[in-house]
């Protein structure tokens, strides 16, 4: 606050400075520039600069970090159905509710279970992807662009693709496995391979967009490390392994963050599967029941508290990431 | 990818086509079928008549070619690949305008406290939405009605009351696009020169005059990388269009909510139809990587 007063005390003393500037006056502008070791300009520039941040500042503030706390106070009301909400009386009953209802943890399992498996299989295979295609590979680029191109189709879209994919008489899938006496199995419809079926399509979509991290940063290793490893005997996986995967390690932290995004908005392929709130049986992930509860069952508060839980699992996985960042000065 | 090696692999001229690279190659063919596979399934199951007839992948009998299922899925989808248009380039537009301005004033000027004030929008990217929904609902069903207050001028047009809920979302969509296009243009302006930025200072140019004038027009390629992935991300979106709008039978429903329910309204099992929705709504996403496939990867891997 402090900072603003000050900030707008500058302000009119620039504003001064500018209309004498305004005819075309250098010699105030070195006047300006000989000041600048104080910290008078940085205050006017907070000023002079708010009029490009401010404004999305604002729209996103309120849309973003206004929604979440306005969510939160709704989240400890019991407003259901239709008409006012009532804030007088606020308390944690759907926060009780949420964690004795088997519905809650079984959609709580899923979730981990969908962010840690398709997480992990994403990064190991982006890796292998990213490997392959750093080795001297001519048309590298077209290889890198077929590989990420399922990330630039909706979970709409490559829902449709993959229900027809896994569909129990003739989708390929199960006509591949029946090549060696598999099957059939009904992907969609059996709970207990549902859930592997959905990661597995969401891997297809995003592993190339792991493939591309990686690729970042493995594009800027220099040379001579893979040199002096030759030089010392080292065979190419050994290489790898104790050479050139640890300084991924960053780009390894900053896709599982992304990832993790991604995962929970898996809402969109799940929702598009069955056209309904109601994803496949053994399906149900926090962000389907979330939706669920408030627009089909009208449950308004309830829905609020699991976004709200749902929304502190996400900060679990994203606060460590954004203060490691900030600490390497990457903001 | 297996034992020792001995051909230097990694010098300009090294490709020597012994097994290893064979294998490395067949790998990578391996995999482009992997990847794309599924999207050339659907387009030879789109033009056949009887969906489950034959190989899953290959095409269509001469006989059993029909293109009358592309025909239905337009039909179905027309108006929702007009809407997903109006909807998605404003969106696009406005989210990168502003992305660019915030970036500018964060990165290119600096003054205390910045920081803080920084990691809130990169914070904001990582928000799961189902934390900011009912209140999205409240806000623009109670608090900010906008298809009720601007209702002279569906009167006035003639249009639907429907393109109100079209309007809620194309302003949700700029505000939720911010932060990721901010930290974009951020990555770039951190790039950028800076004695630029400083000598223009010195010289009596204004902040505002130093972004129209220096800024803005280096950040071309960087509008380009913007405009192509956020165009997708709002195109591809299903979660804020199922919410504001009421269903995919409204007449403002963008491309994805129809195509989410054409499997109910439509025969349930027709997976030819299906399949020619799909890829008739991935269409302009498809165009739009084929022809900037790096732009997209660029903003993907920022």
């Amino acid at each position: 606050m402090r900072y603003l007063l000050t900030a707008i005390r500058r302000l009119l003393a620039s504003k001064r400075n500018e209309e004498v500037r305004a005819d075309g006056g250098t010699v105030e502008g070195s006047e300006q520039a000989a000041r600048d070791d104080g910290s008078g300009l940085f205050d006017s520039d907070l000023v002079e600069s708010s009029p490009f941040w401010l404004p999305p500042f604002l729209l996103m503030g309120f849309f973003v970090y206004g929604a979440i706390a306005w969510n939160l106070l709704i989240s400890l009301t019991d407003h259901t159905g239709f008409g006012e909400i009532d804030y007088s009386s606020l308390d944690f009953e759907m926060y009780s509710r949420a964690f004795s209802d088997p519905q809650f943890i079984f959609a709580a399992r899923n979730t981990v279970v969908l962010i840690v498996g398709f997480i992990g299989v994403c990064l190991v295979i982006g890796l292998l992807l990213a490997i392959l295609l750093d080795r001297q590979i001519r048309f590298k680029n077209g290889f890198r662009t077929i590989y990420l191109l399922p990330m630039s189709l909706s979970f709409v879209v490559t829902a449709q693709f993959w229900l027809w994919m896994y569909n129990v008489n003739s989708g390929i899938i199960n006509q591949i496995l029946g090549l060696v006496g598999l099957g059939p199995y009904n992907w969609i419809g059996n709970p207990e391979l549902i859930l592997g079926a959905v990661i597995f399509a969401l891997v297809w979509q995003f592993s190339g967009y792991t493939m591309v991290v990686y690729l970042a940063t493995l594009q800027s290793i220099p040379n001579a490390h893979y040199e002096a490893a030759r030089v010392d005997g080292a065979s190419t996986i050994k290489m790898y392994w104790r050479v050139i995967i640890p300084q991924l390690r960053n780009a390894m932290i900053s896709a599982t963050v992304v990832l993790m995004v991604f995962a929970l908005k898996a809402f969109d392929f799940l929702y598009a599967l069955v056209g309904g709130y109601r994803p496949p049986k053994g399906a149900d992930i926090l962000p389907t029941l979330m939706v669920r509860m408030a627009y089909q069952n009208n449950e308004w508060a309830y829905g609020s508290a699991i976004a709200i839980l749902l929304f502190l699992l996400a900060l679990g996985i994203v606060a460590p990431y954004l203060y490691h960042q900030h600490k390497h000065g990457n903001l | 990818m297996t034992g020792e090696t001995t051909t230097d692999e990694r010098t300009e001229s090294g490709f020597d086509f012994d097994a290893k690279r064979l294998g490395l190659y067949a790998t990578l063919a391996l995999l482009v079928g992997f990847f794309l596979g599924p999207i050339e399934m659907g387009l030879v199951t789109s033009l056949k008549s009887d969906p489950t007839a034959g190989v899953p992948f290959l095409p269509p009998s001469a006989s059993g070619l029909t293109f009358e299922k592309w025909g239905t899925a337009f039909e179905a989808l027309s108006s929702g690949l007009f809407n997903s248009v109006i909807m998605a380039v404003p969106a696009t537009v406005f989210s990168a305008l502003l992305g660019s301005m915030a970036a500018y004033g964060l990165t290119q000027i600096s003054w205390k406290g910045q920081i803080p004030i920084l990691s809130l929008f990169v914070a904001a990217i990582f928000i799961p939405y189902q934390a900011v929904l009912v209140p999205l609902t409240q806000f623009w069903s109670i608090y900010f009605p906008l298809t009720d207050l601007l209702w002279f001028v569906w009167a006035g047009l003639g249009i639907s009351e429907e393109y109100g809920e079209l309007l809620k979302l194309i302003i949700t969509h700029i505000a939720y696009g911010i932060p990721i296009c901010t930290i974009l243009f951020r990555s770039f302006y951190k790039g950028m020169s800076e004695e630029m930025i400083e000598a223009a200072r010195l010289d009596g140019a204004s902040i505002r005059r130093i972004y129209r004038r220096i800024v803005l027009p280096l950040s071309t390629p960087m509008f380009a990388v913007v405009l192509i992935y956020q165009f997708t991300q709002i195109w591809n979106e299903l979660l804020f269009a199922l919410i504001l709008i009421s269903s995919g039978t409204s007449e403002a429903a963008p491309v994805t909510l129809v195509l989410a329910g054409l499997g109910e309204s439509q025969e349930g099992l027709d997976f030819a139809l299906r399949m020619a929705g799909a890829l008739l709504t991935a269409l302009p996403t498809l165009i739009v990587y084929v022809l900037f496939g790096e732009e997209f990867a660029e903003g993907a891997a920022t």
